[in-house]
């Protein structure tokens, strides 16, 4: 088509023809726009998987520079580098390359430390972003394929977590490795068969550490590439979900649009979550592989414990009483099986099978874009909480050495407390958990009939003292609001419907007269002043406290 | 359209879009569009996106003091980040060159011990800057604008001609009928599929072979001997002492199973030791040697307590006590470690008398029956 330099709607500027040269070509004008108009619910809560993304992309970025310096190999070598102390040991290959980055390579160590403090930081906000789906209910239907998706993501994590562990070949991580070629080994019927493919032959043999290499550098993080583009891809054709609130339905989304707010807010909490990420790696040391040693298998540390997210693994295996399974013909299911391969097998079955089971339990099978706030569902928050307190008795027990030597505890006691915690603790979660939900349920209810607390207490003519109530919205003749509950938060407090002034200004002393403000508010009909002065017993509860009276005439 | 028309390029016809184009270029005009403003077209297409932008807030007015204190303040944070960020260029770069050399030397508390911390604090107090400058610039200077955006349901128009696109493919195909062309793509897609996994049976290799988990470098005549290669005699050790002794082979300091605690038993010990049965004579004189391998997960039992004569393994707490034969009195372990017979040689030094009688190390399936 001809067009002129007159016809409406022609760029004139560099930029403009630039940019219709590019759509001429690629025809992205439209996509591109539903793309900036797309709108993002705001909730601080929905920002915890966008940190488990940029921990990712960090690992990515601080990975990659790792590889040019490491040797993924077991080859016996004797340490000739910076570092006096280890200076003539033989090590393997793989152990005085991780002593050469940290010692020989300019920021070498500081790289180090970013990936492994980065890796923490993956796996911590997946298991918290996993909480915040599973207590506001964000599983349900539609989402579940993205919850079994995200329950991947976390396996695959631990995976790439502990193999990455193990590649400085120091004598901590060997000792993990020689755990799992025992847990390996443990499985009924093929544990040997496995153990021999996965090590190529008896422990530890010369192979493991390139095979590991290989699926923590390419294997494994290619699948979580492939799966976070499909996690996130369903998430923007299936739209966030948000909390009920004004406006708010389950056939809207209501916040920001992409461009500007949303990217720039998302941009800054990239560079806060890679800033702190390079401060930790920095000034917090972690894993200094020197002070463990090359790996030698008839040595150990005391208090050796894995990085946090096997914790509770290494809890379980410690807690789990000796009891080996001996059937006929002389086979042996050992001890170690169970708390391991059938307590993790488990755990992650029913997580990832949660949705279908509450599905299939309450028989919801609506489709919900609105979260649900935990105390409404207190049957799910308490297994939740229920299942957490589990998870922290295991990880705590995985510590349970540690913390009978600081705090100078029996080590059998300590490993009883934990045998027995981890069976009753659970339940009581459960029933507390289930106790506190209700309440607040009922102290909802209660604001919404009676009104807001203002901590005005009134004397009435006949000597009865009354604390006067803020109701919500309007009142019958007893002084109740026939408001329904739903789902958002209520609130509590008279500051949070504009009761209180708000505050001075000035961070170390006030830079504003605190009268001044009074005065304004008052003005703008702000805070309990103005509601004294607007007369508080007709907004309030009557002055009657509601009371049946003698009818007046 | 017609056919008989041959335009160069063209499989003939007029070379124009199709009947079916259509969208929003056919309700809007480009002399319609060139007549609205930006704020008007921006709401426009938000619409066609089924947004709608329900109320905006406008950041602070252009001049304002709000407006020059926000600017201020979004400007400083750049230009720390900036500074930082330079700060950490320089440090990195010119240690070494005009600043002191980075390379840490474990004596050396200066410079060197903090040149890694300097790199952390300036670069990331740099990234966490430009992030709050970007956070703060939103806040205090973006208009904030509250937009709703519909939720589309599946559409019954797309599922119903997606359908019989897919079913008419399927049908055209014939494969419903064609039973012979179904049963060899069954046969076809079993036998590639074997044939893609079958290089994975080269991971795949017999355990069994040897008995290599119920074997050890222990034979009859292997001295034991310490990690830096020299023997031992029967008044080298204190009562009481415990030595992590290897067999005299080459490499056996390093192999994974044949870790062996030789300890000397105290004689209050003596008087209260119950071996186990058949292994009354494994022990020498007050001397007796047991695996270092735990047998819950395999890690070097280690910390021996000779008070209560308990070998403990600092991975998952097992106790072994070595008065009974290194039976597993505590945690999750479930078998005593094993005992490894020795005696002493012509020339005064320890040696096995055999390998050990039983697998050491974790337990497995079929231990019992090798």
């Amino acid at each position: 088509m001809a067009r002129t330099a007159t016809a409406p709607g022609v760029p004139t500027t560099a930029l403009g023809k630039a940019a219709l040269e590019v759509d001429d070509r690629l025809i992205v004008a439209g996509p591109l726009r539903r793309t900036l108009n797309k709108v993002f619910p705001d909730h601080w809560s929905f920002l915890l998987g966008e940190i488990a993304l940029y921990a990712f992309v960090i690992l990515l970025l601080s990975g990659t520079y790792l590889t040019f310096f490491y040797d993924a190999s077991l080859r016996e070598v004797v340490y000739e580098g910076t570092y006096a102390p280890l200076r003539g040991l033989e090590m393997s290959a793989a152990y005085d390359s991780a002593l050469n980055l940290s010692f020989d390579v300019r920021g070498g160590l500081f790289m180090r430390q970013v990936h492994h403090w980065a890796a923490l930081l993956f796996v911590a906000a997946i298991v918290v972003h996993l909480l915040r789906i599973f207590f506001t209910g964000a599983f349900r239907r539609p989402r579940e394929t993205n919850w079994l998706i995200g329950v991947g993501l976390l396996l695959l994590a631990l995976g790439e977590g502990f193999t990455g562990y193990s590649l400085p070949d120091d004598l901590l991580s060997g000792t993990g490795l020689r755990i799992a070629s025992a847990i390996i080994l443990s499985i009924p019927v093929v544990g040997t068969w496995v153990h021999w493919a996965v090590f190529n032959g008896d422990y530890v043999g010369e192979y493991i550490i390139g095979r590991f290499y290989i699926a923590h550098v390419l294997i494994i993080p290619a699948i979580l590439l492939g799966l976070i583009a499909v996690h996130l891809l369903i998430l923007v054709k299936q739209k966030h979900t948000q909390f009920p609130g004004p406006g708010r339905t389950e056939h809207n989304v209501v916040g920001n649009r992409l461009f500007p707010a949303f990217a720039a807010k998302a941009s800054g909490l990239f560079f806060i979550v890679f800033g702190v990420v390079a401060a930790l790696g920095g000034l917090v040391q972690i894993n200094p592989v020197w002070l463990w040693g090359p790996y030698n298998p008839a040595q150990v540390s005391a208090a050796s414990q894995p990085d946090w997210y096997i914790m509770f693994l290494d809890g379980s295996t410690r807690l789990f009483p000796a009891w080996d399974i001996n059937l006929p013909g002389d086979y042996t299911i050992p001890a170690l099986f169970w708390p391991t391969v059938v307590i993790a097998g488990l755990i992650f079955t029913v997580l990832a099978l949660y949705p279908m089971i509450e599905r299939k339990l309450t028989r919801d099978t609506a489709s919900h874009h609105l979260l649900q706030r935990p105390r409404d569902v207190p049957v799910r928050t308490s297994l939740g909480v229920m299942a957490l307190t589990f998870y922290v008795v295991l990880m705590l027990s995985g510590a349970n050495d540690v913390i009978a030597e600081r705090f100078d505890i029996s080590l059998n006691a300590m490993t009883w407390a934990g045998r027995i915690g981890v069976l009753i603790l659970p339940p009581i979660a459960y029933v507390m958990t289930y106790r506190i939900c209700l309440g607040l349920q009922k102290h909802d209810r209660e604001v919404l009939e009676h009104g807001l607390e203002t901590g005005v207490i009134r004397r009435l003519p006949h000597g009865e003292f009354i604390e006067v109530h803020q109701p919500l919205g309007p009142v019958d003749e007893h002084g109740h609001s026939q408001l329904a509950y739903g789902g958002a938060p209520v609130p509590k407090r008279m500051n949070q419907v504009g009761g209180a002034r708000r505050a001075i200004r000035g961070f170390f002393k006030p830079i504003e007269e605190p009268a001044q403000v009074e005065l304004e508010q008052r003005r703008d009909e702000h805070g309990l002043a103005a509601a004294e002065s607007r007369e508080l017993t007709t907004s309030g509860r009557p002055s009657d406290g509601g009371r049946p009276q003698e009818p007046r005439d | 359209m017609s056919t008989r028309e041959s335009a160069p390029g063209s499989t003939g016809g007029a070379d124009v879009p199709g009947p079916l184009h259509g969208g929003p270029d056919d309700d809007y005009t480009p002399e319609q569009l060139a007549a609205l403003t930006r704020e008007e077209l921006d709401l426009l297409g938000a619409r066609y996106d089924s947004v709608q932008v329900l109320h905006v807030d406008p950041g602070p007015e252009p001049g304002s003091a709000v407006e020059k204190q926000a600017v201020r303040q979004v400007a400083l944070t750049f230009a720390l980040a900036g500074l930082t960020a330079f700060a950490a260029f320089v440090v990195y770069v010119g240690s070494g060159w005009f600043l002191p050399d980075w390379q840490w030397d474990i004596t050396d508390s200066g410079w060197s011990a903090l040149f890694t911390p300097l790199i952390g604090a300036l670069g990331g107090l740099a990234l966490t800057l430009v992030g709050v400058g970007l956070v703060l610039y939103t806040k205090k200077l973006l208009p904030h604008e509250t937009a709703v955006q519909d939720k589309h349901d599946g559409s019954h128009f797309d599922r119903v001609t997606t359908g019989a696109t897919l079913v008419g493919g399927l049908h055209n195909s014939g494969l419903a009928r064609r039973k012979l062309i179904t049963r060899s793509l069954v046969f076809m897609g079993s036998g590639i599929g074997l044939m893609l996994v079958m290089p994975l049976g080269g991971l795949i290799r017999n355990p069994n072979t040897g008995d290599p988990l119920g074997t050890t470098s222990w034979a009859e005549g292997v001295r034991l001997v310490r990690d830096d290669g020299s023997p031992i005699r029967p008044g080298d050790q204190v009562p009481g002492s415990l030595e992590t002794v290897f067999p005299a082979v080459p490499g056996g300091n390093r192999q994974a199973d044949a870790a062996t605690m030789l300890i000397r038993l105290r004689p209050e010990q003596l008087s209260v030791e119950r071996p186990r049965n058949g292994q009354e004579d494994f022990g020498y004189g007050d001397y007796v040697a047991y695996s270092k391998i735990c047998t819950h997960a395999g890690c070097p039992v280690s910390l021996y307590e000779q008070e209560t004569s308990r070998i403990l393994c600092p991975c998952h707490q097992s106790q072994f006590d070595v008065t009974q034969g290194a039976k597993a009195v505590f945690g999750p372990a479930t078998r005593p470690l094993p005992q490894l017979p020795i005696t002493v040689d012509d020339e005064g030094f320890f040696v096995a008398r055999s390998d050990y009688i039983e697998a050491v190390g974790p337990t497995y399936w079929n231990r019992e029956r090798i």
